[in-house]
């Protein structure tokens, strides 16, 4: 029992930090724009295939080293070519705008690099148990997905609350024409923000590809729980989003390794059921099976009893 | 310094500035009176670029109109809003690190001093902005943009709903301001500050300027004040 906790809190936790990298861009460039960015996994996927194509020739390090800024460069782009034109017609085409590019990112990823799963492995210098708990091996690889997050996080906390950048990003998003009126180029502020929440999905893209497979639908599968995270932490909010990424990742992983199901929970009511009943299938139903769904269940009951997210505030 | 001519701007349909025109010299402090609606706020906006303005707008001998806030603010113009804006999750060394510039060389005035000029914001200085009064929050908000070394500050009713001893702290500001070379442009409702501490005035009605002069000018005419400034 204890060893299915311990791991399960681990793998929860590699899962968390992952989704906070996403998470974490995705909320913030929410509060700049007030739109949500549809693409924003797309480039969570860019990660993944720049980093594969650049880890055949010159290695994985490299690949860490290069997509997230090949991802981000590609962001600031987007944001100052595209969105900041689009966004003069309103948020609706904005949201449309994001999705469109969402479609066309998962073409073009599918017209250059094929339709099939790449074979992106972790490094060679990482193929070995960290640590070995209840006749069980932790990979020194899983170690390095939860450090590289500990430490954007970290970075990214200090960047935003105590740089004077951070302090001017704070101010703008709140406050963007007093910024700007004290002589700081909020558009250009605005851009670089894109381009680093674009570029920490990038980030995730590298390190989650070789775990969690590098194919063309990995976007979409990633995508719905950021969004289910960033509503569910409050729109905007960097600790909410970080706590409800650990929320999720815990509640999946536990959920995943659980062994409970419908039938305990009706045996500890004291009703019993009959294998005929046409709800048959629904008697039978398990923890591991309803795992992938309890994000948006959770989803559901924060939007009913707390609309606002965890951390959010409501629009005044 | 600041040269203004058929300045005119639109919400809209709404036409709310008729042609405009004024100047203010280096180390003047030129007040910018009449009654709510006629425009005052929005000649304001429509110099440091947040209101589209047609026509022209000169600083230091150069065009300036429609260029964007942040380059027309790098150029030397501060504006300190009606509202304040202090940034309410900030604290008071932020907001006021909020105002320097990103290569700003030998400013006019550095934090220690305006922490000595203003022991208030001293003994605040790490609360949040949102938490001050609103005296306070006024001063901070123009600390926060002479921080920036303008070299014309444009102010907006800065002594509205505060207490007497608050405005009169105002206006030893703003006469040491300019005691320092820094041109103000202060948009005021409260004629008595604006007569006691301005070089000189004008006033607007509908969009345009309806008189230029002198405290001691306006202050025998009358007929304008009862026009277009007495409510």
């Amino acid at each position: 029992m204890l060893e299915v906790f311990v791991f399960s809190t681990l793998n929860g936790l590699v899962t968390g930090l992952l989704l906070f990298m996403l998470a974490s861009g995705l909320t913030l460039i929410f509060s700049m724009m007030g739109v949500l960015n549809f693409a924003h996994a797309s480039f969570y996927m860019l990660g993944a295939y720049f980093a594969y194509s650049i880890s055949l020739k010159l290695g994985f390090w490299a690949g860490l080293l290069i997509a997230p800024l090949l991802v981000g460069a590609f962001g600031a782009l987007v944001e100052r070519y595209a969105l900041r034109r689009v966004h003069a017609h309103g948020h609706v085409a904005e949201l449309v705008f994001t999705f469109g590019l969402a479609f066309l990112v998962e073409e073009a990823v599918q017209f250059f690099w094929g339709a099939d799963t790449k074979n992106y492995q972790s490094p060679d210098l990482l193929n070995f148990p960290l640590f070995t708990l209840f006749g069980q091996e932790f990979s020194a690889y899983r170690g390095f997905m939860i450090t590289i997050s500990v430490g954007i996080f970290l970075a990214l906390y200090y960047m935003l609350t105590r740089s004077r950048i951070g302090i001017i990003i704070q101010a703008a998003i709140t406050h963007p024409h007093t910024v700007a009126n004290l002589g700081h180029n909020v558009p250009l502020i605005f851009m670089a923000v894109f381009g680093v929440g674009t570029a920490l999905a990038g980030v995730a893209g590298v390190i989650a590809g070789p775990v969690l497979t590098t194919f063309p639908g990995m976007a979409v599968v990633l995508g719905s729980i950021v969004f289910v995270i960033v509503v569910i932490g409050g729109l905007g909010s960097l600790g909410g989003a970080f706590v409800a990424s650990l929320m999720i990742g815990l509640l999946q992983s536990y959920a995943i390794a659980s062994n409970l199901g419908m039938p305990d929970l009706l045996n500890w009511l004291g009703l019993e059921f009959s294998r005929d009943h046409p709800l048959n299938d629904l008697w039978t139903l398990t923890l591991p099976q309803i795992a992938p769904v309890l994000p948006f269940l959770l989803l559901v009951l924060v939007l009913i009893f707390r609309p606002t997210g965890l951390a959010g505030k409501r629009e005044e | 310094m600041l040269e203004v001519s058929a300045l005119n701007a639109y919400y809209g349909k709404s036409h709310i500035l008729r042609g405009v025109e004024f100047n203010v010299k280096a180390g003047e402090i030129v007040s910018l009176l009449g009654r709510n609606g006629v425009g005052r706020s929005t000649t304001v906006k429509s110099i440091i670029g947040e209101v589209s303005p047609q026509g022209s707008i000169k600083f230091k001998g150069e065009e300036i109109a429609g260029r964007p806030s942040f380059e027309i603010a790098h150029r030397g113009v501060g504006y300190v809003p009606e509202n304040r804006e202090v940034f309410p999750t900030l604290t008071v060394r932020q907001n006021l690190m909020l105002g320097i510039k990103n290569d700003q060389k030998k400013p006019r005035w550095t934090m220690s001093e305006i922490f000595e000029m203003f022991p208030n914001l001293a003994e605040r200085a790490d609360v949040s902005g949102g938490v001050l009064s609103g005296g306070e929050q006024q001063m901070l908000s123009m600390c926060r943009t002479l921080m920036g070394d303008p070299d014309m500050i444009m102010i907006d009713e800065p002594t509205e709903g505060l207490a007497p001893k608050v405005v009169e702290q105002i206006s030893r500001l703003l006469e040491e301001i300019a005691s320092r070379g820094v041109a103000i442009l202060l948009v005021e409702q409260k004629l008595n500050v604006a007569l006691r501490i301005s070089h000189r005035l004008y006033v607007m009605g509908h969009g345009q300027i309806v008189y230029e002069g002198t405290p001691a000018t306006l202050k025998l005419a009358d007929e304008i004040r009862s026009e277009w400034l007495e409510v």
